[in-house]
């Protein structure tokens, strides 16, 4: 398993997690469960864990497949910078905010859950794996005329560039643009 | 729309039977708690959410009856084998297992939630009315004293108890949360993006289901349903005793205090069946891939490609079937599927592409000569679309890249055939589409065609193999050198006859095309290749089927892993 970046699975499950504990804290509070205000302490926790957890970080090796509309919050998760690229603080950072919510039974689910992530993230901390944002690249706008060197000297058919540079790196001095030179035979061919 | 229905209709179908199950199962279930005597006065302490979490058990332990049948891959091959005499949009739908199987597990995640969070209320109803004094039948129910065993109601022994407390010491609460966590695992790591990039975490963690299975029989032993005994509700009926709560102590009173008992589990009845089928299915595959394979020939390709040529006692056979193979050296555990390569006529052989992991330390391990050639352990073969290829008349076979190696297979048993003029094809003409990125990919399969080609001009035969190679990944370089070499016989790049295209396929013209030379004929259009192309091709499929049944009709079927 040589390979495997643990933080990708982390992220999965940490916003797994966020899920439920939101769904659990919905619950609780909507139905004034005993001590419902960890509910209230629940869904915020869920909030967060979410909006941290949402933007994918990019793979080391190969291409990553960004969530829909996860730019935006690249950007600001990218804002912390150390805070929410070193992994550790992740792993301390969820272990944290699921404790509060193991005190109540409706989001008890959600601190199992956001505690396995937790200690993923730990493991691929461990082995220095790091969150970097998935950034866009840049379009590269076509430059015009930034390929052209010079202007061709030879009229059509031109053989292609290839075989053109063999006789202009043998003809050194001679002037490009004199009489034509078709390194190659051309035959007037009706395809 | 027309076209979409005929492709599909058995899909559509089998999906609406499913979707009904489940509704009626979760209705009749609802009702019969909502509304049955027996549960007259547990639901004055809990309200219809007793209904809903019987409700969604119901339908919870119906999918789990029918999610371990889909990875039944030896009965499903066993079934696909006897259908033989039905259409091929019958035997398509077995195909479809592994999709099936996603589905039906979105559902148990779906009933999962509601089943939770019923029961949530349930407890929370369980507690307050335990705390509660103020004399309603709900709290004098649930004060019904706990010295005889099947005088009470609420398992909350006394009114300091939290519910934490009582769900993680009673049985069905502790297994819930066990299995709960077991299976939130399961679907992180079984997510898309996981899968494709990681496929042993994704293939390890999946099998935590032995867990869930488990902690499922067990989780209804507590007999935590608690409904009135058919004795007691002689004695003291609900619609006559109700309402004189405050009477049943009094020994005078026809009212006795109400008995209980709780429910027996019957979870263990839905899985059995389906969990017995299952560990045989695994015994078969663990069986079968015991049996010795012995590698005769290794073939390093470019584009780090490793074709393995082996032989085994008993193995048999078809064209574009799937093994999956196991090499002990590099992992006990981890099996992975790779399509045949061969023709049934031949020894069996897979390419295998350096993709991850597992993949990569095999080519590793086949490169060092001096050491001795690794164990293969190998499953299979299971059955896929490609097997259907010789049905169709005219056959449309599109590859991508390494999604090439199915159709590798058809076309080498198409040689074969020749070569033994066996005049049962049904196949009369067969367009092949190669679309690859790079030129090194072509090599392995460079000899194929040009062998095909031969064979095909010496039997006088030219027209009934097409084939159309597309380079993808191509720059102004291969272009500057195609238009150099635009009047020689022969192809530059692979050598055959058949001028490599630059770019991709346009499948309008393609399809427009084929569908005017063959006006009255059913065109089966087979694919091995992503997801993207899997669209365009099926929406050109419907586009160019036309509606009478009668004339050109394109089925489509898609291979995937």
């Amino acid at each position: 398993m040589g390979q495997i970046e643990w933080a990708m699975w982390a992220n999965e499950q940490a916003l797994a997690s966020g899920l439920i504990l939101i769904t659990g804290g919905i619950v609780a509070t909507a139905g004034q469960f005993t001590q419902w205000y960890l509910g209230a302490y629940s869904i915020a926790a869920g909030v967060l864990v979410c909006l941290l957890e949402y933007p994918r970080g990019k793979r080391s090796k190969g291409s990553t497949m960004e969530r829909c509309g996860q730019k935006y919050l690249t950007r600001v998760v990218k804002l912390f910078g150390p805070l929410t690229r070193n992994y550790y603080i992740r792993a301390f950072l969820h272990l944290g905010l699921a404790v509060p919510a193991g005190f109540l039974l409706a989001t008890i689910l959600g601190t199992a859950c956001l505690a396995i992530a937790s200690g993923i993230y730990l493991l691929a901390a461990i082995r220095g794996e790091q969150w970097s944002p998935i950034e866009p690249k840049p379009k590269e706008r076509p430059q015009i005329g930034g390929t052209i060197k010079q202007p061709p000297s030879n009229p059509p058919p031109r053989p292609p560039a290839e075989a053109r540079k063999k006789p202009s790196e043998e003809a050194a001095g001679v002037p490009t643009g004199g009489p034509q030179e078709n390194p190659m035979p051309v035959n007037d061919e009706v395809v | 729309m027309g076209n979409w229905v005929v492709n599909h209709w058995f899909s559509v179908l089998f999906l609406v039977a499913w979707l009904g199950l489940n509704v009626f199962l979760f209705v009749h279930a609802f009702l019969s708690f909502e509304k049955a005597t027996k549960y007259y006065y547990t639901r004055q302490i809990l309200g219809s959410a007793l209904a809903w979490a019987r409700a969604s058990a119901r339908c919870l332990n119906f999918n789990r009856m029918l999610i371990l049948l889909p990875m039944c891959r030896n009965l499903l091959s066993f079934l696909r084998g006897t259908c033989s005499f039905y259409r091929s949009t019958l035997r398509k739908q077995l195909d479809h297992n592994l999709a099936f199987h996603k589905l039906v597990g979105y559902m148990i995640c779906l009933h999962t939630a509601i089943h939770i969070i019923a029961h949530l209320f349930n407890l929370e109803r369980y507690s307050r009315s335990r705390q509660a004094t103020d004399g309603s039948l709900a709290s004098i129910l649930s004060n019904l004293p706990h010295q005889e065993n099947y005088s009470w109601l609420n398992p909350i022994q006394s009114p300091n108890t939290t519910v934490v407390y009582v769900t993680f010491t009673s049985i069905a609460g502790l297994t819930g949360v066990i299995i709960t966590v077991a299976l939130v695992l399961m679907v992180t790591s079984a997510m898309e993006f996981i899968r494709r990039s990681y496929f042993e975490v994704f293939w390890y963690t999946h099998h935590i289901f032995i867990i869930y299975f488990i902690g499922l029989g067990i989780h209804g032993l507590g007999g935590i349903v608690w409904g009135q005994t058919e004795e007691s509700m002689a004695e003291n009926h609900p619609h006559k005793c109700a309402e004189f709560f405050d009477k049943w102590d009094d020994p005078a009173s026809y009212c006795k205090p109400p008995q209980f008992e709780g429910l027996p589990a019957e979870s263990w009845k839905w899985i059995l069946a389906p969990g017995i089928l299952y560990i045989f299915e695994r015994i078969l595959r663990f069986y079968r891939s015991q049996q010795k394979v012995v590698i005769t020939k290794v073939v390093m390709h470019p584009s780090k490609v490793l074709e393995l040529q082996m032989h085994k006692h008993g193995f048999s056979m078809e064209v574009g079937q799937y093994i999956f193979v196991n090499c002990p050296s590099i992992s006990s555990l981890e099996r992975h599927p790779f399509t045949l390569t061969s023709a049934p006529e031949e020894d069996f052989s897979i390419h295998i592409r350096a993709v991850g992991d597992w993949t990569e330390n095999l080519i590793r391990t086949f490169e060092q000569q001096y050491s001795p050639v690794p164990r293969i352990q190998v499953d299979g073969p299971f059955g896929t679309v490609s097997e259907d290829v010789f049905q169709y008349e005219v056959a449309v076979l599109v590859g991508a890249g390494i999604g090439v190696t199915p159709f590798a297979s058809i076309l080498k048993s198409i040689w074969y055939k020749f070569q033994h003029t066996d005049h049962n094809l049904k196949t009369q003409k067969i367009y092949f589409y190669w679309i690859c990125r790079e030129m090194g990919a072509f090599a392995w399969f460079n000899d194929l065609l040009a062998s095909l080609e031969q064979e095909m001009e010496e039997l006088g035969k030219v027209g009934f193999l097409n084939y159309r190679l597309f380079l993808t990944g191509w720059d102004s370089n291969f272009a500057g050198h195609a238009a150099l070499n635009f009047d020689k016989a022969n192809d530059i790049l692979t050598g055959l006859k058949q001028k490599t295209f630059f770019g991709r396929p346009m499948w309008d013209n393609e399809f427009s095309t084929i569908a005017t030379a063959h006006p009255k004929l059913a065109v089966g259009v087979f694919l091995c290749g992503p997801q993207t192309l899997a669209k365009s091709l099926s929406k050109c499929c419907h586009q160019y089927s036309s509606l009478d049944p009668r004339k050109v009709q394109f089925y489509f079927n898609k291979e995937n892993f």
